[in-house]
């Protein structure tokens, strides 16, 4: 136990008096030109001079010094999409229920165009092939490799059209002699256009963050000067297995300071700010243990760009008149109906919500029995005020409606994407048979009948943190009606009352005023009758 | 008539510091407690806790002036306290309307009636040093939780100490209407600022 005091005055004395400024963190990050970063200069290497046919040819060439580099990919959850966690529930992209686009089973060729992997088009994928794993997507240093939409994780080996855009080939032995450690626009090819485009999942991660401006992102504020951190500094990846999941988030991470004894937490605000991050407002720092960093330091989500909140998928399939597909768009040009997908909304510069968290998701998976009387939680947080371990977490809460069994009150696996008479939904627009073909596909049970339920998503917020003065002001909570309005289990001053406190005191206060006033009213018309102002 | 010197100046000096603290303390503990928004909670929050430590410097001054000045004796009472303090309270309830002496005169050795000297007592020796410990439970909660205090006392003591807070309202309000008791409506403020007072012969 520290003496609060010393440990308080001190160092403040003791600095002020040496006048020393703290060392800006743009001291600890130096510039790092490529000779600094690598050994080998890849634009030299006699394998990587040539014209590349395909994705799995460039994979052979980096295998052959890169010899384990497929297999450590095979380890991880952005290959298997498949995280197995710790009360037997198997998840991973592969397996959860989302409001989004639902799942991915039957809809591979266009889900999967996010894998780190060539080719998964169904399920006869082979998990098991190392030229399969796609290097160049997390180490394309010149910005230029994309993966096609509905490529099956294959980039545009020739000049490609798709919904209007158009994709042009991609010169991958320029990709593969420009290799690099993945960069913001690296992991945001996906992390940054989750949900089918730019901003619709996270709220926290879209790719306004490529570049971002200070007011977006202190750490990775790329200007000149200012930190231009990339995701795998906090995300410090080794074997290539990347840490901080949201299937395993770290609530509340107690070891403080990774330096000089790490934890396997790196990706944790207090691995580098430690457990006492406020030098100037020590009663900031009380507020640690139960509030994580995020809650203060990210105002709002979705500061740049809009990021989709409401996803109906029970409107969608209208068509106009002449029964051609519909899309209608609001006045900054985001749908806000689309015939394949529904009614969306969106909103920009977004009040996260607050719940209590220690860590766990409660996810609900297609085998769970869901009570569709009331609003579904796809997952949410565990966690309450009484126990030590949760903390008051921000997070995107993604509202919609999707479709169930409302026999076995299951939800279903539609297949979406597919060509026509493939029973997709985007081709043919029946639910029914949508349905039906996807949980075929999946080979999972259908009663033949479905209907539509209200969901919730919770995404917990990371990212976007804003230079400490746009950190939330006190009395954003520290209010009645202020942002933890509705959340229980704890005393807040400036929202909380004693009622029983509040009518004494209301008697106190008023019974002393009307008290005095009404004696000294008596003082004066008794003393006015004796014709005098004061005592004799 | 006559004019006497009532107060030193140290108790002038400290009298009118504590009055400022106090009432900052209450206009920012008030605004904390999302009464009003009178500054801004971050702003009145460090306030209230600068004023804190200047109020418990204040009091142990004072303390320290007291006891080595011997002036404490001025709170000391001699015979029957309660028939003294019913007497006061008897002149301020019946007698002060009928424009009757002060039962009690004030002079040089004896500044305080009985319901003075119990009531200052009171609110020097245990409401104030009471509100201040438990203020400061509450500003260090952390420790004494990490210490082993439950950490369900948080609302408890918030609630006592915003009780507290209220009744030191009450006695600002009835101690500021008393000033107007005296030999004038001002005299006994003006006594608190020159030390000077006109008091009964």
């Amino acid at each position: 136990m520290k003496l609060p005091l010393i440990g308080r005055f001190v160092p403040v004395m003791l600095s002020s008096m040496l006048l020393c400024t703290p060392v800006s963190a743009v001291e600890f990050h130096r510039h790092l030109d490529s000779l600094s970063l690598s050994t080998a200069d890849h634009t030299k290497f006699k394998q990587l001079q040539k014209d590349f046919k395909s994705g799995p040819e460039v994979t052979r060439a980096c295998l052959e010094c890169h010899t384990e580099a497929a297999r450590q990919v095979h380890r991880t959850k952005h290959w298997t999409w498949e995280v197995p966690m710790k009360d037997g529930k198997l998840l991973g992209k592969r397996h959860v229920v989302n409001n989004f686009c639902i799942s991915v089973d039957g809809n591979e060729p266009r889900c999967t165009s996010c894998h780190v992997g060539y080719d998964w088009k169904d399920k006869s994928f082979d998990f098991t092939s190392q030229e399969h794993v796609d290097c160049l997507v997390c180490h394309d240093g010149t910005a230029t490799y994309k993966k096609l939409p509905p490529g099956a994780g294959h980039p545009a080996y020739k000049d490609t059209k798709v919904e209007g855009k158009n994709w042009p080939k991609v010169d991958l032995g320029h990709v593969a002699r420009n290799i690099k450690n993945p960069d913001r626009h690296n992991c945001g090819q996906c992390h940054f256009e989750g949900g089918g485009a730019d901003a619709v999942k996270h709220g926290d991660l879209d790719n306004s963050m490529v570049h971002p401006s200070e007011s977006l992102d202190v750490h990775m504020a790329s200007g000149p000067g200012q930190l231009n951190m990339t995701c795998i500094d906090c995300h410090k990846t080794t074997g290539h297995q990347v840490p901080g999941s949201r299937y395993t988030p770290h609530a509340s991470d107690a070891h403080g300071f990774d330096y000089p004894l790490p934890d396997d937490f790196p990706a944790t605000c207090s691995s580098c700010h430690g457990l006492e991050p406020h030098r100037k407002n020590k009663k900031l720092n009380d507020h640690i243990a139960r509030i994580a960093c995020q809650t203060c330091h990210i105002p709002t989500i979705a500061r740049e760009r809009a990021t989709k909140m409401w996803w109906d998928w029970s409107t969608a399939g209208r068509k106009d008149k002449d029964g051609r597909e519909i899309t209608r768009k609001d006045s900054t040009g985001l749908p806000v109906y689309v015939t394949k997908k529904g009614d969306f909304r969106w909103a920009k510069n977004v009040a996260p919500e607050y719940r209590w968290f220690n860590g766990n998701m409660n996810q609900i998976t297609f085998m769970t029995t869901i009570d569709d009387r009331k609003v579904v939680q796809i997952n949410h947080p565990d966690g309450k005020c009484e126990d030590n371990t949760s903390r008051i977490w921000p997070f995107k809460v993604h509202r919609g409606k999707q479709p169930y069994d409302t026999e076995t009150k299951r939800f279903v696996k539609p297949k979406l994407f597919g060509p026509k008479g493939s029973g997709a939904y985007w081709s043919d627009f029946d639910w029914g048979k949508s349905i039906e073909v996807g949980m075929k596909n999946a080979g999972m049970p259908y009663s033949g009948k479905y209907g539509f339920v209200e969901t919730e998503m919770y995404w917990p917020i990371n990212h976007m943190v804003a230079p400490k003065e746009q950190a939330l002001a006190c009395s954003e909570c520290h209010s009645r009606h202020g942002r933890l309005e509705q959340l229980c289990g704890i005393y807040l001053p400036g929202r909380d009352a004693n009622p029983v406190v509040e009518i004494i005191g209301l008697i106190v206060v008023a019974g002393s005023v009307l008290g005095v006033s009404a004696h000294g009213a008596i003082r004066y018309f008794t003393n006015r009758n004796k014709g005098k102002g004061g005592h004799q | 008539m006559r004019r006497v010197y009532l107060y030193a100046r140290f108790q002038r000096f400290w009298h009118w510091m504590q009055a400022i603290i106090i009432l900052g303390l209450l206009f920012t503990g008030l605004e904390v407690h999302g009464l009003f928004i009178g500054i801004n909670y971050e702003d009145a929050c460090n306030l209230h806790n600068a004023l804190a430590f200047g109020l418990l410097g204040f009091i142990l001054l004072a303390f320290f002036w007291y006891i080595t000045t011997g002036d404490f004796r001025q709170y000391l009472t001699e015979g029957n306290l309660l028939e003294k303090i019913m007497l006061q309270v008897r002149y301020y309830m019946i007698g002060i309307f009928k424009n009757e002496p002060h039962p009690f005169k004030k002079n040089e050795i004896s500044r305080l009636n009985p319901l003075q000297r119990i009531t200052y007592l009171l609110l020097t020796l245990i409401g104030l040093p009471m509100q201040i410990v438990v203020g400061f439970i509450y500003y260090y909660f952390n420790e004494l939780v990490a210490f082993g205090m439950p950490s369900s006392w948080l609302a408890p003591i918030a609630w006592l100490h915003t009780l507290l807070a209220y009744l030191l309202i009450g006695f600002v309000v009835m101690h500021v209407y008393m000033t107007t008791t005296g030999h004038t409506l001002t005299s006994n403020i003006k006594a608190m600022i020159t030390g000077w007072e006109e008091v009964e012969e």
